[in-house]
């Protein structure tokens, strides 16, 4: 559904300030400035990776503030969810800076093990829409040490938003795509709207994020086939209303 | 014009000699990483990237010129380790020279100990001052005499020559090491010593090579939990039984060797309570302990962590009894300090001779002293500008925010790259070693 029709244009810059402007203060949030120390740190640690020999105290350092900043993103979330005057903010702020997440969207084939961490209770409805590649580490001694145990949990807080937003199209499994027309109601109009509003008042990445997820969620059918010709009957009509 | 800060009355320090090459354009294997004065003080080594040992003399006193000591000149210069290729893990042994550490001399030879990541060495600096005339069989350029002119007999005899200073390996101490090797320490016992890797902590003899003792192993078993590596170690000066390891994580282990074989149960636990209105993302990284020394007198040791220098009583487990800040203006940085990984800085500290005055290293090639009975500090540079013999040091001052006072540095105009790792107290003197990155800067008090 969002291949055609409904494509979004990219924003101009000004919109997007305008709109940042609007929503957010100048400064970045602390959740923001919390979620690109993240990145910061899963980055160096990906580079400790690809080091030939890794020192190990700062592997260490860095991989405890990263299970520090997850630790806290994870009480923070939980804490949000029961918020309600914030939720066209609060999945945001993540959705901004999961680029990461974003781009390796795709089918239920796994990446590299990612280790259990007992957190059983994020476990969205969606467990296998997308698989965060852990860090491709070359094997090395210490390296054993960093599977990537973040992925799962901003995969957490990713589900959340996405729980949100599929919520609105009144269906837990978008995987099959007749599932996903069989009600044509509203409700597309509102996660398109929803969309649209997230999208003015982002940074560009966010397009392309969104646009990755959005042609993953429909694919992992393969009944898809079959139904590409009643898909396309049926974008038509979307697009025509 | 020198200034005096009130309560330094007894010291000035001035410029003495500065070694290293001049160009501003760093050779790797020129940049210094250790430095250490032998017992005496008569000798100072230095170690770097490159795995050359450079020994430094000081001259004996020149009785003329009484206004200055003996300046150190080149003793011996010698390769102590080679890059090394590890087969089975496909890695690259550094030949980075980690720690030197001199053992008290016990004749006419020297030793010490020189370590990089993996493997330990033991040479022997000797010198030679003498040779053998006068062989009979052989001629001066070795080649043997013909047989049938040999008619007499003569014994050689030694006659002076030029000094020569060799150094020879005298032992290996190899394989017994997973991780980097981050401390050596010899015993007061004289027989052994310590050396420490990212996990686990061996105790060697000096004359066996082929077997060491794990006497602490924190690697747990599933590598995963692994949250905590040990950072430094080192012997107590007097008791041969106990020696001390510091953590990634703040704390410092005090384990005594008659309890157990393997001390992985410390004696006493040394660890700060956190300060809950300066928590932050970055509170672990910045408590991690860079270096830990104990005191001449055994009584107390000291900690350097990334924003501080600590010093403990070894009675008192719960807080040190004092703390220094070193450069607190950073904590308001420390997150560029994470991007740019000048966080995971290790810097180094030491104590004077008479335990009085601690010294450590900072940024923008400054370093800083503590007078512990004043409770004075002040702040260095080693840089090339004040580079006349006997040129008085002038205290510098980084301002911190705000109005910045002439003669001030701002701390945004701080070099993070002229970073002061590596400094060394004469046992005895007031004499300094400073390392910049690739410049051995020597530093006296003022002789009047």
């Amino acid at each position: 559904m969002f291949a055609r029709g409904l494509k979004r244009k990219c924003v101009d810059q000004e919109e997007v300030e305008e709109g940042a402007l609007a929503g957010f203060s100048s400064i970045p949030s602390y959740s923001l400035q919390r979620q690109s120390l993240l990145d910061m740190s899963l980055v160096k640690l990906q580079l400790c990776h690809m080091l030939v020999e890794p020192n190990l105290c700062r592997s260490v350092l860095i991989a405890n503030t990263v299970r520090q900043i997850q630790e806290e993103m994870t009480r923070d979330g939980v804490g949000r969810g029961t918020a309600p005057q914030s939720t066209g903010r609060a999945p945001l702020d993540r959705l901004v800076s999961t680029e990461i997440l974003c781009r390796t969207v795709r089918g239920p084939e796994a990446g590299c093990p990612v280790p259990d961490l007992g957190d059983g209770a994020i476990q969205g409805p969606l467990p296998e829409l997308y698989t965060v590649d852990s860090a491709e580490v070359p094997r090395s001694p210490q390296s054993s040490l960093w599977e990537m145990d973040s992925p799962r949990e901003n995969r957490g807080s990713f589900q959340k938003s996405l729980d949100q937003i599929f919520e609105t199209l009144e269906h837990k499994n978008p995987s099959s795509m007749e599932d996903l027309f069989s009600d044509m109601d509203s409700s597309y109009y509102d996660l398109d709207t929803m969309l649209t509003g997230m999208m003015s008042s982002s940074k560009p990445g966010l397009c392309d994020g969104l646009d990755s997820f959005a042609a993953a969620a429909p694919s992992p059918g393969s009944s898809c086939k079959s139904d590409l010709g009643e898909l396309d009957h049926v974008v038509e009509i979307l697009v025509e209303t | 014009m020198a200034v005096r800060l009130a309560g330094w009355n007894d010291i000035q320090w001035c410029f003495s000699q500065v070694k290293g090459a001049v160009d501003d354009d760093v050779a790797e294997a020129d940049i210094i990483s250790t430095v250490e004065f032998n017992h005496s003080g008569e000798l100072l080594a230095t170690g770097d990237k490159g795995g050359r040992v450079v020994i430094f003399q000081q001259e004996q006193e020149n009785k003329i010129q009484s206004h200055s000591r003996g300046e150190y000149n080149v003793y011996s210069t010698f390769q102590s380790h080679e890059p090394e290729f590890d087969y089975l893990k496909s890695l690259e042994i550094e030949e980075k020279i980690n720690k030197i550490r001199w053992l008290p001399q016990k004749n006419a030879a020297q030793f010490l100990l020189s370590t990089n990541d993996k493997t330990i060495k033991l040479w022997k600096i000797s010198e030679r001052d003498k040779r053998p005339e006068g062989y009979n069989l052989k001629e001066e350029d070795g080649r043997y005499r013909d047989p049938t002119t040999v008619t007499t007999l003569r014994v050689p005899v030694f006659r002076p020559m030029d000094l020569m200073v060799e150094a020879s390996p005298r032992r290996i101490f190899a394989n017994a090491h997973t991780y980097h090797i981050n401390s050596i320490s010899i015993n007061s016992d004289y027989e052994t010593y310590l050396s420490a890797d990212d996990l686990r902590i061996n105790l060697w003899h000096l004359e066996i090579t082929d077997r060491s003792f794990n006497i602490v192993d924190i690697k747990p078993a599933n590598m995963e939990e692994l949250t905590e590596v040990i950072t430094a170690a080192e012997f107590h000066p007097n008791s041969c039984n106990t020696f001390v390891y510091s953590s990634s994580k703040g704390t410092i282990r005090l384990c005594d060797m008659r309890a157990s074989a393997l001390c992985d149960r410390h004696s006493k636990l040394f660890e700060e309570p956190e300060d809950p209105s300066n928590r932050s993302f970055f509170s672990e990284i910045i408590s991690s302990i860079s270096d830990v020394k104990f005191s001449h007198s055994g009584r107390y040791m000291m900690t350097r962590d990334y924003l501080s220098v600590k010093i403990w009583d070894l009675n008192m487990e719960n807080r040190p009894v004092e703390t220094y800040q070193v450069h607190e203006y950073l904590r308001s940085k420390l997150c560029s300090l994470y991007e740019n990984d000048c966080i995971f800085d290790k810097f180094e500290c030491c104590w004077n001779g008479s335990d009085s005055v601690v010294m450590t290293g900072s940024y923008n090639n400054f370093f800083r002293m503590f007078d512990r009975n004043t409770k004075r500090d002040i702040t260095l540079e080693a840089s090339r500008e004040n580079n006349k013999p006997r040129t008085v040091l002038k205290p510098r001052k980084v301002c911190a925010s705000g109005k910045r006072k002439k003669d001030e540095i701002s701390v945004d105009s701080l070099d993070f790259n002229k970073k002061i790792l590596h400094t060394a107290w004469h046992p005895k003197e007031n004499i300094i070693a400073v390392a910049t990155t690739n410049n051995l800067y020597i530093f006296q008090d003022k002789v009047n």
